[in-house]
């Protein structure tokens, strides 16, 4: 495209939603605001550090 | 139909990024101005000036813009909105663990009233981290990730405890088939070396807690006697950084009215060494000369965008640090859940003051309306967490065509319960707040992808 260039996506790689494996968003570093937009998912971190392993 | 989608520029050195966020796919759009202007014109309301150069664009522009506007709807990157119903979860998987309500600190915009929650300056005993620990576990069902962070007043003024409490939650954990993490919260005055070693080990995350400059932090911190405690605590920390390796913790710092120019502290916090950073707004009535009031904020987003580009070009140049608010995965980052129901304070997260009670977050502790039982008494009244389960970002009126919705879930509860009087009415001057960082954080991340190829 000319004028438009997509620079992020998001591509879930599981289908799970909502396990609440994930760490509570206030035991992060805030406990005055809600930031949840910049927490991890776990079942995306177990994905990744799968993968991670098979490469090496 | 108008559709949520935000289109705002982005300056980093002069240079303008226009740029096109759809919260619902949770993608980015890197575009020039005209499209920018079709983009916005198409979803949004353009201001006066921003409409002319819109009517000054040629016809073929605007239907070769329109095309590749077509284009990413049908790939589902732009141009629709969704609802996702919320799965509702009486599981609790966190406790904010009081282990002491008394504090070797004076913050003078300390929420939790000199550590005390307004209640008596009490210590958690041995028995009572054990019943929070067996209520945890017997709460959780089916979650095998278990949290406690160790808070107060002040967790290290209570090591005997944290020390039962690690123990016995691993030994507890290893039973049930859990696992736990721990963390704390700590102002790093009775950090020494032994709490170190122990922190280091048993901790996964470790937040603490300076504020930034010397002269703005011994202003509103000091010890109960007055003595300043900016040194002690800036060493005890630069210690504790020094072995805590690639290993999680948090310096975090408190901006109030006093320090309305608080880059400069995110900016001494990383020149003193530290890599992981969080500086947030202070919670204050607005009565309180140190509160962040209407009038301030447009002071704060600012500062915010000031410090978005010292940020960029600290990391460019050798000096990588992370800001917690700039931080976003735009790539995975949390379930559509998690992002609908937030910390969720009150069912899946909740707090245990010294005594045993248990209220729906660390900032309820001590209301007495929001006191949901006892874990010592084995008491525990579902109305609260009922009603806490439906503070979801569907549920806020407010958010509904909030681009920044689903990155903060409408904000912090205990904030609309103290500043708006309603759990379900976000906080206002944190929602500017809030969708400022998400801009910025949307603009670093252009940036430096931007920046990254060409290095």
């Amino acid at each position: 495209m000319k004028h438009i260039s997509t620079i992020a996506k998001t591509e879930r790689k599981s289908s799970v939603m909502g396990c609440g494996e994930c760490q509570s968003s206030c035991q992060s570093a805030c406990k005055t605001s809600c930031t949840v937009g910049n927490q991890t998912c776990k079942q995306e971190e177990r994905i990744n550090s799968t993968q991670k392993k098979e490469n090496i | 139909m108008r559709f949520i989608t935000h289109s705002f520029p982005f300056t980093y050195k002069g240079e303008t990024f226009y740029l096109v966020y759809h919260p619902y796919s949770n993608s980015l759009h890197s575009v020039d101005k005209k499209a920018y202007l079709v983009i916005k014109h198409k979803y949004e309301e353009l201001s006066p000036q921003e409409l002319a150069d819109f009517s000054a664009l040629s016809a073929a522009d605007v239907t070769e813009i329109e095309s590749e506007i077509a284009e990413l709807e049908a790939q589902g990157l732009i141009g629709f909105d969704q609802t996702f119903p919320y799965q509702k979860s009486n599981l609790v998987k966190a406790l904010c663990l009081h282990v002491c309500h008394d504090c070797n600190l004076r913050c003078k915009y300390c929420f939790a009233k000199e550590g005390t929650y307004n209640t008596a300056r009490d210590y958690m005993s041995k028995e009572v981290a054990k019943a929070a620990i067996d209520f945890l576990i017997a709460k959780s069902g089916s979650r095998k990730s278990l949290e406690i962070d160790f808070f107060g007043g002040e967790p290290l003024m209570n090591m005997d405890v944290v020390k039962f409490a690690v123990e016995y939650g691993r030994a507890a954990a290893k039973e049930h088939g859990k696992e736990f993490s721990f963390t704390m919260t700590t102002n790093a005055i009775l950090l020494n070396d032994e709490n170190i070693v122990f922190l280091n080990r048993e901790m996964d995350n470790v937040v603490i807690s300076i504020d930034g400059r010397r002269e703005v932090h011994d202003r509103v911190r000091t010890t109960r006697s007055g003595v300043p405690a900016y040194d002690h605590i800036l060493q005890a920390a630069k210690k504790f950084r020094a072995v805590r390796g690639d290993k999680r913790y948090y310096i975090r710092g408190t901006f109030t009215a006093y320090n309305l120019d608080f880059s400069n502290d995110v900016l001494a916090l990383a020149d003193a060494g530290f890599d992981q950073i969080s500086v947030e707004p202070v919670v204050l009535p607005p009565e309180n000369p140190m509160a962040i009031t209407a009038d301030k904020v447009g002071q704060v987003l600012s500062e915010y965008d000031k410090l978005a580009e010292a940020y960029i070009d600290r990391r460019a140049n050798g000096k990588w640090f992370n800001f917690f608010h700039f931080m976003i995965d735009l790539t995975e980052g949390p379930c559509i859940m998690k992002r609908l129901s937030g910390c969720s304070a009150g069912c899946g997260y909740l707090a245990i003051s010294p005594v045993g009670d248990i209220y729906p977050c660390h900032q309820f502790v001590g209301e007495s309306d929001y006191k949901i039982g006892n874990v010592l008494e084995g008491t525990f009244d579902p109305a609260v967490p009922r009603k806490f389960a439906e503070i979801t970002v569907n549920n806020k009126a407010k958010c509904e065509n909030c681009f920044a919705k689903y990155y903060c879930s409408g904000g912090c509860v205990a904030a609309s319960h103290y500043y708006e009087k309603d759990l379900f009415t976000p906080y206002g001057a944190g929602c500017e707040m809030m969708k400022k960082r998400l801009e910025c954080s949307l603009g670093i991340y252009a940036v430096e992808k931007k920046y990254a190829k060409k290095r």
